[in-house]
């Protein structure tokens, strides 16, 4: 009863916090509260999100150490880039090499182009995943690695496809979904389309996680030996998560094309992956809600940390180690520390909850209360 | 193509394949104790590129002295990160001690483009190595000449303490049992430091010669060559020492032969590495000269 009660009030909290996001989601999308900086930022941190919660399905849940995330997000955003940029722009954008003369006459809408990027991505990587997922811990590392540089290599190649290295620019923004309600007409702005689909995804990792698929990745993750004895058919599910993996990196890859408005190779080189790698070990791996929290954390506290770069004079003095390049020292000391110090994360392979939240006042809470009385 | 080219361009691979053997060295010797890709290697090259500059440039010291001073230098790195970065992690999972050897590459590199700026650099003149000489008709430069001679030196002096020395049986007991050698008394931590220092100072002569031979130096340079290195490690059959000089002296050959070959294809030049690697890993895992592991229970 007493547990079924608490549930119940968990689940209103729950049911608020929705709303809560919901309303500051409105709020920002338009432009009541804060400026296009702090949503650029926001929509960042959401496609940060689905990118590394799918890695982190397949590097955490799966335990398959693999570093294609760039490679598939390219996949992904370059099919944006090249379907949805409006036909009339084409010429003016392959200037050196024209376009093939079949792609310059297609553009499908975004939606499509979006769904598109993601299948060819998990296309892709189920190419891919049949031969390399037979290897084991470093080597799958290092294959994988390698073909999401072969990849970036690839599209650096086909300039009448992808416009080599000069990259494609000018890509549309996210259509706004404008809904007709009666007398109203809401319009859902970009934001809108970027968290829902953020949260669409998480929430089916989560489902998916938390399925007999979901216990067999895990299973796979803990001993492969034992899984394949216990009848779990380990490259079948194997591919099965490298795919859906694959799927989201390339959906999070077509909205950071269609956010920044510009693609190019050198974008998606592979220290691109080594973000998403820090996020999930950030938040820990294995933990879904603490990919999400590390996502906003890792991308947000990159934007703050920006301030080391530019020149900062204290008292009339020029401190001369502020210049272009601190940040990132600065950065990928935070990832050594968190390595070396703060091996489980965040939340190790737990989720949050407001039972772990609680507990974990309780345990705090004696202490505390015991440090009092010895003060007394 | 005529014969010239033709010898030119061997000659070309054979150098570069020289130089790509001299860092998978390096690798596959860590690889065979600690069981770990040591994805800094690459940029400890790099690092001792600049070394390189900052003793001939800015302290205006003759190459030869030089050269002592950015390998004492280079090896003193590798130690150190060793003792920092994988030290306190020996008993944690692979993939923990793989994130912290991504981390170390990244952060030599910000702090590379924090220190020395993205601008490529001017590596010095060694006239030694950049004088031009000519057999007939095929005109080569020195170091095209010297590399694969220095590295088949190499290779004979890693032997020769590998299978020699007491240092080097102590290698070959922990690569074979890590658990056994050390309930036999060997100091572990040594054996590891050895080989860093084994492989920070081939890293160190493969920088200098590298940049008498490219003549510019970013803060990037070492991650293409640290991965193709890695693969030819892979190639000749990780922990093989002999392997890994084979296996880099066929990558860089296949490299050249393809961009001198069939021109049309030289922007995939880098993605030849990992097609091989990707070839080797499906075929044979083990490598040309690897020896079967088998997985127990």
């Amino acid at each position: 009863m007493i547990t079924n009660k608490k549930n119940k009030s968990f689940r209103k909290l729950n049911i608020l916090l929705v709303i809560i996001a919901i309303i500051l989601l409105y709020l920002i999308d338009s432009d009541i509260v804060g400026n296009q900086y702090i949503k650029r930022i926001l929509n960042l941190c959401a496609i940060y999100t689905i990118v590394s919660v799918s890695m982190n399905l397949v590097n955490g849940f799966t335990g398959l150490f693999s570093l294609g995330q760039a490679g598939f997000m390219a996949i992904g955003a370059y099919t944006v880039a090249i379907f949805t940029v409006p036909v009339e722009l084409r010429e003016s954008i392959f200037y050196v090499v024209p376009q093939n003369p079949t792609l310059s006459q297609i553009q499908i809408p975004f939606f499509s182009a979006l769904l598109i990027g993601g299948l060819l991505a998990a296309f892709v990587a189920i190419l891919i995943g049949m031969p390399v997922l037979r290897l084991k811990s470093d080597y799958l590392a290092i294959a994988t690695l390698g073909f999401s540089e072969i990849i970036r290599i690839i599209f650096t190649n086909i300039k009448t496809i992808t416009n080599g290295a000069l990259g494609i620019n000018r890509i549309p923004v996210i259509p706004s979904l404008d809904v007709e309600l009666g007398y109203f007409n809401i319009s859902f702005g970009p934001m809108w389309s970027i968290f829902g689909i953020a949260a669409l995804s998480v929430l089916l990792i989560y489902l998916l996680v938390n399925s007999s698929y979901g216990r067999a990745f895990k299973a796979i993750r803990e001993d492969d030996i034992a899984a394949q004895a216990m009848g779990i058919n380990l490259f079948k599910h194997k591919v099965m998560s490298f795919a859906i993996g694959a799927f989201f990196a390339g959906i999070g890859g077509g909205l950071l094309a269609s956010l920044l408005g510009t693609v190019d190779p050198k974008q998606f080189y592979f220290t691109m992956t080594y973000n998403f790698l820090l996020i999930i070990v950030l938040g820990g791996m294995g933990s879904i809600s603490g990919t999400v929290i590390a996502s906003f954390i890792v991308t947000a506290g990159l934007e703050l940390l920006r301030f080391f770069d530019e020149p900062l004079t204290l008292f009339g003095v020029n401190i001369p180690i502020f210049r272009a390049g601190l940040r990132m020292v600065i950065y990928s000391i935070l990832l050594m520390v968190l390595v070396l110090f703060f091996r489980n994360g965040l939340l190790g392979q737990k989720e949050l909850s407001w039972n772990a939240i609680i507990e974990w006042f309780k345990n705090k809470m004696p202490s505390h209360k015991k440090s009092e009385r010895g003060a007394l | 193509m005529t014969f010239e080219i033709f010898l030119q361009q061997l000659a070309n691979g054979i150098s570069v394949g020289s130089l790509y053997a001299l860092i998978a060295i390096g690798y596959t010797m860590v690889y065979g104790i600690l069981r770990l890709i040591n994805f800094a290697h690459g940029d400890i090259f790099m690092m001792a590129a600049y070394f390189m500059i900052f003793s001939m440039v800015n302290f205006g010291l003759p190459w030869y002295v030089s050269t002592v001073i950015v390998i004492a230098a280079t090896i003193l790195l590798g130690v150190v990160i060793e003792k920092v970065a994988y030290k306190p992690l020996r008993d944690a999972s692979r993939m923990s001690i793989m994130i912290s050897a991504i981390g170390v590459s990244f952060l030599l590199q910000n702090l590379a483009t924090y220190l020395f700026t993205g601008v490529p650099k001017g590596f010095p003149d060694i006239p030694f190595l950049t004088r031009a000489i000519s057999f007939g008709n095929v005109s080569l430069s020195v170091v095209t000449v010297v590399t694969p001679i220095i590295t088949i030196i190499s290779l004979f002096v890693v032997l020769f303490i590998t299978n020699k020395t007491k240092i080097g049986m102590a290698m070959r007991a922990v690569s074979k049992d890590f658990e056994t050698a050390k309930l036999m008394g060997i100091n572990i931590n040594n054996v590891i430091s050895s080989t860093f220092v084994i492989g920070s100072g081939l890293a160190a002569i493969g920088a200098i010669l590298w940049g008498s031979k490219y003549a510019t130096v970013i803060p990037v340079m070492g991650v293409m060559p640290g991965l193709k290195c890695f693969i030819a490690a892979v190639l000749g059959g990780i922990g093989n020492t002999t392997g890994a000089v084979i296996g880099g002296f066929i990558l860089g050959m296949s490299e050249i032969m393809l961009v001198s070959f069939l021109p049309p294809l030289t922007g995939y030049r880098d993605a030849i590495a990992f097609v091989i690697l990707i070839i080797v890993l499906l075929i044979k895992p083990t490598g040309l000269l690897g020896e079967k592991v088998t997985d127990k229970v």
